[in-house]
């Protein structure tokens, strides 16, 4: 009776060597990324010393610029990203729609609102405000489109996703009863839907506060525009007072998300 | 209602899911008498395919199915809907909206004869309410009227889905595996409501089951199904032994 | 029980009791609209005239002009860079970050102090750490490296350290059982638990900061957002088309690859 040694891997030949090859580009890459960048070593080692020089000039803050130009600037900043955030909606709910395999069935269909979707999502926020701005001129206009056509992509995937999860079990019945299709979708669709629409809706408000802060670099209006006005004068204290309002209404913009999604558990 | 008008005529009904693969090799009957009729026979055997096939969410692959002489067959759209809300149907799973309230359960079996902006107002006609309330009150369930339909166990979500489907003044009910998920005296009580909601409305009640006995018990007329086929249709006492084995034992089905 | 023959025909309540903060909330909705698009001055007019524009750009910026495509390809090239040492950095960085934040594995006077740079780190937009890095450490691709290490720190590192927060003692033990040292503690228990995790945030981290390397340049940080921007300054629209194609390339190509890579980490026999 011959002893059977049975061997044990852990990973196929094929999976070892796919894992390798990644590990091997990942590291050529980097190698080669590091060989090829143009960096003044100069520069690199100098860092530390720089950045501690401007953070002493940003101190003290200077606070009485708050009420002249910060307060307004940033009032208008949240209110390109709530503005831009219900402006999406318009845009990402027919899309979500027509992405969703449970609503629509047409594969050209989804083709078509995913085409949209991507591209929305691929070009930053930013890099739209900059076309928004040479088409509507600068100012709030070019930065609440630019917020609303980015968030149409993140909307627009996360909400067919929540679409395609629905149990279709009462879908099914509404559509048993002869109901016409709004019916079906506010009575079948919708309540199903609703808390991960409002969790989305809400997420995406959050990050485009973020995003809407530094629209004004490129002329799309908002707290950008001073932050931009007072770096050019290099008047460092006022940055720093800029700086400080954007953390402030970033972190209560999160509490406040936060604390809502609480509630609606 | 009279003798020579049937309530269901389904004529040579085909359907393959699968090219090659028919699940219904050509059904064949048709009801002119209310009551309970169960069809029976093992699982994959088509039962709930021919139920979804009269109310159209199953498109059949040829065949003619006429309901109230109206060809239900290719009918599409706004006709569809007509025809669809002639037909309640009952389901295994109840397949309620959870969120939403019983009593808002039970009026959606309006929604076939309203608009969707009447259904986004919740205009639904005070002789609606009424009789939503009616129904809950016949089915038992008065007191549960504004709890979410996700708080009931599984017997009373399956009556406030029968009081939806009466809900709709239907010419005819299917009731697709209605007693499956329950337990056996569960099961006995919504038998008893579909019996009773039957013979007052005066229409048939065609309900898929696979529990013999309670379908001797319950149906008017049973129809056998196995491999696709009706190879028994009368009346419940003539169901011998040979051919409940022609439906469930033997590999005709498997053929 | 009551049978359905019309009797008395009782005068039911309204079953919809009117919730309020439905209500609430889409009046808010209308009158925020209203007040907003007034205080901001948004009005029809300039929208319009806007489209108009928006046709003469289009037709300027089509068909796209790839002639320049040296430029493109040094910027492009920049950006890839950019993107790949701040994310090997960044990812490097916040595994000890992120160990140091563990509440599990770490004193209170050390998680605490480590978790508030992370939240810091998270808080501020790339392009404005990237402009405080332009300013004090010049243009280029440092400062847009320095930029990304930061933004991969403050999302890898709090991942990483809810991670370890999570991971199950009891497999730990087990390996302790065994009389095993240390380190092949953490490689048979703890690393096991974490690493498809760790693929699935790094390879969305690279995406990341692929994107944000294309956008950083705009304030001087290198890589294709610089091209984009003077490219704009310069009314070169056609230029700015064939940028922005190949911005949308790069992106879609890595979210093909990273499913790819998901893929392959994934695999476990």
């Amino acid at each position: 009776m011959s002893q059977l040694n049975h061997q044990w891997q852990r990973f196929t030949l094929a999976q070892k060597l796919s894992r390798y090859s990644v590990y091997l580009i990942f590291v050529l890459a980097l190698v080669m990324s590091m060989r090829t960048v143009e960096i003044i070593p100069e520069f690199f080692f100098d860092a530390p010393e720089q950045m501690m020089d401007m953070f002493s000039r940003m101190w003290p803050i200077d606070v009485a610029f708050y009420p002249m130009t910060v307060h307004s600037a940033i009032i208008e900043t949240l209110n390109i990203a709530t503005l831009g955030t219900l402006v999406t909606l318009i845009f990402a709910i027919p899309l979500a729609l027509l992405n969703a395999s449970n609503v629509v069935a047409s594969p050209a269909a989804h083709w078509l609102a995913r085409f949209f979707l991507v591209s929305s999502r691929s070009v930053n926020s930013l890099v739209w405000a900059l076309l928004f701005v040479a088409i509507f001129g600068p100012g709030v206009l070019a930065g609440v489109l630019a917020i609303a056509l980015r968030s149409v992509g993140f909307v627009g995937k996360l909400l067919s996703e929540a679409l395609e999860e629905i149990d279709m079990g009462s879908v099914e019945a509404l559509r048993a009863t002869g109901a016409p299709w709004g019916a079906v979708m506010l009575k079948g669709y919708w309540p199903q839907v609703m808390p991960a629409f409002y969790s989305i809706v809400l997420f995406r408000w959050d990050i485009n506060v973020r995003e809407s802060a530094v629209l004004g670099l490129v002329g799309a209006g908002g707290i950008g525009v001073v932050l931009n006005d007072s770096m050019n004068l290099f008047e460092w204290q006022q940055v720093a007072t800029s700086l400080l309002a954007i953390f402030a209404v970033v972190i209560m913009a999160e509490v406040l998300v936060v604390n809502i999604r609480k509630r609606m558990i | 209602m009279t003798a020579m008008q049937s309530y269901l005529d389904i004529k040579d009904l085909k359907k393959e899911y699968v090219q090659g693969t028919p699940i219904l090799k050509g059904i064949n009957f048709s009801i002119e008498q209310p009551g309970i009729i169960a069809i029976i026979g093992p699982s994959g055997t088509g039962k709930s395919t021919l139920l979804r096939c009269i109310n159209r969410l199953v498109t059949p692959s040829s065949g003619n199915i006429i309901i109230n002489s109206q060809d239900a067959s290719n009918a599409r759209g706004k006709m569809l809907r007509q025809l669809r809300r002639q037909v309640a149907m009952v389901f295994q799973e109840y397949n309620l909206v959870e969120r939403l309230s019983v009593i808002e359960n039970v009026l959606s079996g309006r929604l076939g004869y309203m608009s969707s902006w009447q259904a986004w107002r919740r205009q639904y006609s005070q002789h609606d309410i009424n009789t939503a309330f009616e129904l809950l009150a016949a089915v038992g369930l008065s007191d549960q009227a504004n709890k979410r339909a996700d708080s009931l166990s599984g017997g009373q979500r399956q009556r406030v889905g029968i009081a939806r489907a009466v809900m709709q003044d239907p010419s005819i009910i299917l009731a697709d595996e209605p007693t499956s998920s329950l337990d056996p005296k569960t099961a006995v009580e919504i038998m008893s409501l579909l019996e009773r909601f039957a013979s007052e409305k005066n229409i048939p009640a065609l309900v898929n089951m696979h529990d013999v006995k309670l379908a001797q018990r319950f149906a008017t007329r049973i129809i056998g199904m196995s491999n696709g086929h009706i190879i028994y249709d009368g009346p419940p006492q003539d169901i011998s032994d040979d051919i409940l084995k022609e439906i469930y034992g033997g590999e005709s089905w498997l053929d | 029980m009551a049978g359905l023959t019309p009797q008395q025909h009782k005068m039911h309540p309204d079953p919809f009791p009117r919730k309020p903060w439905h209500s609430v909330l889409s009046v808010l909705v209308v009158v925020y609209l209203v007040y907003s698009i007034n205080t901001m001055g948004l009005d029809w007019q300039r929208f319009i005239d806007g489209l108009g524009h928006a046709d003469k750009l289009l037709d300027r910026m089509f068909p796209p002009n790839f002639s320049r495509w040296e430029l493109l390809l040094e910027g492009l090239l920049e950006s890839l860079e950019i993107a790949v040492i701040s994310s090997a950095a960044g990812i490097f960085l916040s595994l000890f970050i992120g160990l140091l934040a563990a509440r599990n594995f770490m004193p209170n006077w050390v998680s605490v102090p480590v978790r508030g740079f992370i939240a810091i780190c998270r808080s501020f937009h790339p392009v404005i750490i990237a402009i405080l890095f332009v300013k004090s450490v010049g243009f280029g691709a440092l400062a847009g490296i320095l930029t990304l290490i930061i933004a991969t720190i403050g999302f890898i590192a709090k991942l990483f350290a809810e991670a370890i927060e999570e991971i199950s003692f009891k497999q730990v033990e087990a390996i302790q059982a065994t009389g095993a040292n240390f380190i092949s503690v953490i490689l048979f228990s703890v690393m096991p638990q974490v690493f498809s995790r760790f693929i699935g945030f790094a390879t969305y981290q690279f995406d990341s900061n692929l994107r944000n390397s294309t956008m950083v340049g705009i304030v001087g940080a290198g890589g294709l957002g610089g091209t984009l921007f003077s490219a704009f300054q310069r009314f070169d629209y056609d230029f700015v088309a064939a940028i922005l194609i190949t911005i949308i390339a790069l992106i879609l190509f890595w979210e093909f690859l990273s499913t790819l890579v998901r893929r392959i980490f994934q695999c476990r026999s």
